[in-house]
């Protein structure tokens, strides 16, 4: 058996809206590098505020706190500052959201320009091309790169987003529901390119969808209620789930 | 059948508005009519000449262009420095919280205060700091005129800019932060960009308020009937020499301030419909 390489560890991380109450419940976990694992469960599970923990979306509101630790290749980063986190932990959206204002081309440069990072144009070709070649959008768009990125379909917009992340070259890429508002095809587009995607870079993946978890995740975690009720290899948990709440979750009998 | 009388005397209460617009503009137009056929329409407005000698009486409407022109282009420069950093603190920095909503009541209520009063303020605390500060030797002017003016519409170009900062859809900011932007960079290179067009046309409205306003102007202006040649000049805006003259003109002279007023009309009315087209623009973007 191969040995793990642990990329990020959650040890007892809670986050709490208020004081009383609490969205996610000490959950523990070891995300293994190179994979991409599932997080399931019914809506306000806490499944999302697990993910928005991960590159530190909760300190834009000062209301929300989270404590335990959460460790990038083993530094917490709970601890570091949110700048340095986020641009090594990149994130797509449930909607997809180029930003209006740029091309496509600097939608996928958007975290340089951001960052003040300056470029050659060289670099930013290739950056570009690299990028939107890997979400697997560069033959559709390639001679439209100064169109807006909103010009695009919903699921090209998703990939746009997708490449935007994918150019800073995170260790860790987190995805809150990205295909819940795209139709079945481009749905289909995305789930083969995060296959794709895998030798390069880490997914989390929150999804409502236990076909897609199925479909492309080799670990899943399933939550209720802001706990961490199981977490699995996604074959294990769908053939022969340990937990009652897993199994009536599967079988629909919860949600 | 009630719903049929209710339906007709809506339309008829809803055509009122527009008839009394096209009496106002009817009324202008044709009582205007003697200075544009006496002077020609061209040299009316590029005559500065303002001599009301009997027998060669001379009106042209160049001095209180330029008047308002001026007032109205430096109040706005004065007024941005000033509502930009209102408008983010209330729709983004400080958005939602306590201090936001006292500063932006604060801001509204500067909106309700009569110009009267502005101008009072201007003419007995204002004047005399110019004054004193050796700008100008008569304290009143283009540009104490301009200050009050600034101050006037700093509200309404603070609040309307808010609002369009505030519109700003939390999608595109958390993926800016996503990429690891500083909020800084989240103003600059998002929210300024996407806001713009709505920020934007929040000034031409204020300036469509700046270019009619009169009790202020014409307590500040100075009322000379002459091209302001600096900033420290005194002179007349259109709204200010109709607001001195019109009770002691009468045939060509009145018509002459008529016809101001119709120019003013035009102006004022053509800045606000591309206010209005920019926001409606900026509101489906």
């Amino acid at each position: 058996m191969e040995s793990i390489i642990p990329i990020l560890e959650f040890k007892k991380t809670c986050v709490s809206y208020t004081k009383q109450t609490m969205a996610v419940k000490y959950v523990s976990a070891t995300i293994e590098k190179n994979t991409i694992t599932a997080i399931m469960g019914p809506s306000g599970c806490g499944k999302s505020t697990l993910l928005r923990a991960v590159n530190l979306m909760h300190n834009l509101y000062p209301n929300i706190h989270v404590d335990g630790e959460i460790l990038l290749n083993g530094e917490n980063i709970l601890s570091m500052e949110p700048i340095d986190v986020r641009r090594r932990v990149g994130m797509v959206f449930q909607r997809p959201a180029p930003f209006p204002t740029m091309s496509i081309y600097e939608n996928v440069l958007s975290g340089f320009a951001l960052n003040g990072i300056k470029l050659s144009k060289t670099e930013k070709d290739a950056t570009v091309e690299h990028c939107l070649r890997n979400v697997a959008l560069w033959d559709e768009v390639k001679d439209v790169l100064n169109k807006k990125g909103t010009f695009l379909s919903g699921g090209q917009q998703q990939r746009l987003c997708i490449a935007r992340a994918l150019a800073m070259k995170p260790d860790v890429l987190l995805m809150d529901e990205p295909t819940s508002a795209l139709d079945p095809i481009a749905t289909k587009h995305i789930e083969e390119l995060l296959l794709e995607l895998q030798k390069e870079v880490t997914i989390l993946i929150v999804t409502h969808n236990m076909g897609q978890a199925k479909r492309i995740s080799s670990k899943s975690m399933f939550m209720y209620l802001g706990e961490l009720v199981e977490y699995d290899d996604t074959e294990t948990m769908f053939n022969n789930p340990i937990e009652e709440r897993t199994k009536a979750y599967l079988t629909g009998k919860m949600g | 059948m009630n719903d049929k009388l209710y339906r007709i005397i809506l339309f008829i209460t809803a055509l009122i508005m527009p008839i009394v617009c096209g009496g106002v503009v009817y009324a202008l137009v044709t009582d205007a009519y003697d200075a544009f056929e006496h002077f020609g329409f061209l040299k009316f407005l590029t005559s500065s000449e303002w001599s009301y000698t009997e027998g060669n009486e001379q009106y042209g409407a160049l001095p209180f262009i330029t008047g308002t022109l001026m007032t109205t282009l430096l109040a706005l420069i004065f007024c941005i420095p000033f509502s930009l950093p209102v408008a983010l603190f209330v729709g983004e920095y400080f958005k939602g919280t306590k201090v936001a909503s006292v500063l932006s009541t604060v801001t509204d209520l500067l909106a309700g205060i009569p110009s009267i009063i502005y101008g009072l303020w201007g003419f007995y605390t204002l004047r005399p700091i110019i004054m004193a500060l050796n700008i100008s030797p008569q304290g009143s002017g283009v540009l104490t005129a301009s200050l009050v003016l600034a101050i006037m519409i700093v509200p309404y170009a603070a609040s309307l800019s808010a609002e369009f900062i505030k519109m700003v859809p939390n999608d595109l900011k958390e993926g800016a932060y996503s990429l690891g932007a500083t909020h800084s960079e989240v103003v600059k290179k998002v929210i300024f960009p996407v806001a713009g067009s709505g920020i934007f046309s929040s000034y031409v409205l204020a300036i469509g308020r700046a270019l009619g306003e009169t009790m202020t102007v014409t307590m500040l202006i100075g009322n000379t009937n002459n091209i302001p040649i600096s900033i420290t000049s005194t002179g007349n805006s259109m709204a200010s020499i109709i607001a001195n003259q019109f009770g002691e003109a009468d045939d060509l002279r009145l018509s002459s301030l008529i016809a101001i007023g119709l120019i003013l009309f035009l102006i004022t009315a053509l800045i606000n419909m591309i206010g209005k087209i920019m926001i409606k623009r900026a509101r489906i973007a």
